[in-house]
């Protein structure tokens, strides 16, 4: 995608003065402006970078002290004991960092899975086949993805708390308080943005190669699976990571239906309980928390970067 | 050559032509997807309307119990409306103002600074721009609940690194540390009073500390995403155009605003559309940072959803929020089409 413009061959020629000097030649900066431009630069990254040194930093102060003395990238009396401490027991609830961290991905990863999986053939029906009915419902999935999922917390909540039963093995059960339901409540969400998304890249899949293999006597289902599904499988890899983050940094939900039932806290809860100005935490624990949290999908993201922005592009125009 | 035709032809029966193979498989493929969906999707958010015309409470959801909700007809809607909730802080008017205000404001801040930097970084002849690219790209990638607590103790008045900053900034004009005790997310007193001005018998539309603060914390988080959008626009522009420009004795100015300004728009137009829907909905600062407050005055509607449900638990009264931002949500995204459209037509 991005064409390095090409520089014309004159531009090699310039003369040595220019080069040096204060004048520049066709757009190419001279050394002052170079400079200024660098420090404009510069200073733009400081502003970026600088929260996350901060955080860094912090989260290195020892844990009696509970709030940062100055802005020092390395404090007095540096340690990682924070980290330690948060990958124990990181909150005042009886529940460990594994434990958060394994209720976490149950539900990024079987949400996001589940939604890239059943989402792939709605979408391949709504980008590749007509059939009566076909705007209607595209127009239904359109006017749910509309709604923020704070506005279905709600209905979600009452009829999934309306589900309990009394199992043989697990004993009293009730839907809204467990995994299931809350992995149910964030589905309900993340399918329609899993269809809207994967058929917005399938509409960009050129179609010679289906009617090449239509040529070779594939029918509809052949098509799909051998020729549509290993095209789109950069597309799901990347729904399927965007599933995984709106999983992991789920917070309405969670904190509605669960909040109740600490074994089933998920890191992001975890989180929401060390800040605020309640929340009893000293400063290089929330801190050293939220460095843990947010940088396996920060590393995924950072270089996956270009496929995803491209794929929300195309989830923007068509939405 | 005349069988390969046949072939296509069978083809495009089936997959474009709309037979009646073709839509019985449409159906198969689309059934696993409504299914799930016409349960914990269509079911619920119907189920929701009808639950916004009762006073459903914590009292109606104990299972044994089994009391139903009374039917109250309207009486949610006009409660909603007429701001008459027994909640402290409500006002609807006020909460729609500050919300489009907010989206907007942000979204032209958002714009302008992302093609700023976007153009700052397509300078020919500029050193490190690969790396000042990678740099710049930190803000998307670090989840918004970090980004929102991170910076809610960041605006901390004591120990919140914007104040110690600001104070080491103002150490050297000679002003006092004390001055620059900042209560950024919770000072009630307005700074700026003419910006959004109240009238007298409305609402208090006056933007707190707060509200700067968490504008600031936004930017930092929304305009890199614009720069890359403006980007891809920039670097689709042929250079041919401002040569030949170039040859007719335009300014650099003209130049800006006839090729590349042309250029961005129809690219930048759609984008800004979606972040103005997304910082609408914005949940994480106004949640974490101010936590709508000081008195409820950054409150954005869906952190006003999720405290009918989740604090007051006024789950009908919740419900009946909720299908109004619906019709709200409808009306902006009714009006953004007809913008993208009417853009569409324009020709560069």
């Amino acid at each position: 995608m991005a064409v390095v413009a090409k520089e014309p061959i004159y531009d090699t020629i310039r003369p040595t003065a220019a080069r040096f000097g204060l004048r520049s030649t066709r757009g190419r900066p001279g050394l002052i402006k170079q400079a200024l431009l660098q420090a404009l630069c510069l200073f733009i990254g400081l502003t970026v970078i600088f929260p996350v040194l901060w955080v860094f930093s912090v989260s290195l102060d020892p844990l009696n002290r509970s709030r940062p003395e100055g802005l020092a990238l390395i404090p007095d009396g540096a340690t990682f004991d924070s980290y330690r401490q948060v990958l124990e027991r990181p909150t005042n609830n009886p529940i460990t960092f594994p434990q958060l961290l394994a209720n976490s991905l149950k539900i990024a990863l079987g949400t996001s899975i589940i939604s890239v999986i059943i989402g792939v053939f709605a979408a391949y029906a709504f980008s590749r086949l007509r059939f009566r009915g076909r705007e209607t419902l595209m127009l239904v999935i359109l006017g749910v993805l509309m709604l923020p999922a704070v506005a279905a917390i709600t209905p979600l909540f009452v009829l999934l708390n309306s589900v309990q039963l009394d199992l043989p093995v697990i004993g009293a059960f009730n839907l809204r308080q467990s995994l299931l339901g809350l992995g149910l409540a964030i589905v309900s969400g993340l399918l329609p943005f899993a269809i809207w998304n994967l058929k917005g890249y399938l509409d960009t899949i050129p179609r010679d190669l289906e009617e090449a293999a239509a040529v070779d006597g594939a029918d509809i289902h052949q098509t799909f699976l051998r020729v549509i599904l290993p095209l789109a499988m950069p597309a799901l890899a990347v729904t399927a990571f965007l599933g995984f983050i709106a999983g992991w940094t789920e917070f309405y939900f969670t904190s509605t239906f669960l909040s109740g039932t600490v074994p089933n806290h998920t890191l992001a809860l975890a989180l929401n309980s060390m800040v605020g100005s309640f929340a009893s935490t000293p400063w290089s624990a929330f801190s050293a928390f939220a460095i843990l949290f947010a940088i396996p999908p920060a590393i995924v993201y950072f270089f996956a970067q270009r496929w995803i922005t491209s794929g929300l592009a195309i989830g923007a125009v068509k939405g | 050559m005349a069988a390969t035709t046949a072939r296509l032809g069978g083809f495009r029966a089936r997959f474009g032509g709309g037979g009646r193979r073709s839509q019985r498989a449409a159906y198969l493929y689309l059934i696993p997807a409504f299914a799930v969906m016409g349960v914990i999707t269509l079911y619920p958010l119907a189920f929701q309307v009808w639950m916004s015309f009762t006073n459903m409470a914590p009292i109606n959801l104990n299972v044994r119990a089994n009391v139903p909700p009374d039917f109250v007809g309207l009486k949610n809607y006009q409660d909603i409306i007429s701001s008459q909730l027994a909640i402290p802080n409500y006002n609807f008017i006020r909460l729609i103002i500050y919300n489009l205000f907010w989206a907007l404001s942000n979204v032209a801040i958002h714009l302008v600074a992302g093609v700023g930097i976007a153009l700052l970084l397509n300078v020919k002849g500029l050193w490190f721009r690969k790396f000042y690219r990678a740099l710049y790209i930190i803000p998307v990638v670090i989840p918004p609940i970090i980004v929102a607590t991170v910076w809610h103790n960041m605006f901390d008045k004591n120990d919140g690194a914007i104040n110690l900053i600001l104070a080491g900034v103002g150490g050297f004009i000679g002003m006092p540390a004390e001055a620059f005790q900042i209560d950024w997310l919770r000072q009630v007193q307005a700074p700026v009073s003419w910006l959004l001005p109240s009238t007298p018998d409305g609402p208090n539309l006056a933007l707190p500390l707060a509200f700067y603060a968490m504008l600031v914390t936004n930017t930092w988080l929304g305009w890199p995403l614009n720069s890359v959008v403006a980007t891809g626009a920039l670097q689709s522009i042929p250079n041919d155009l401002y040569e030949a420009a170039e040859m007719d004795g335009a300014t650099p100015w003209n130049k800006f605003r006839h090729i590349t300004l042309a250029y961005l728009r129809p690219a930048m137009l759609p984008y800004a559309i979606y972040g103005f829907v997304i910082t609408f909905n914005l949940f994480s600062l106004a949640y974490w940072m101010s936590g709508g407050g000081p008195e409820g005055r950054t409150e954005l509607l869906v952190t006003q959803a999720y405290a009918l449900a989740n604090v007051q638990r006024l789950y009908g009264v919740a419900a009946a929020f909720a299908v109004i931002m619906f019709f709200i949500l409808l009306a902006i995204t009714l009006v953004t089409n007809r913008l993208t459209k009417a853009t569409q037509s324009y020709s560069l």
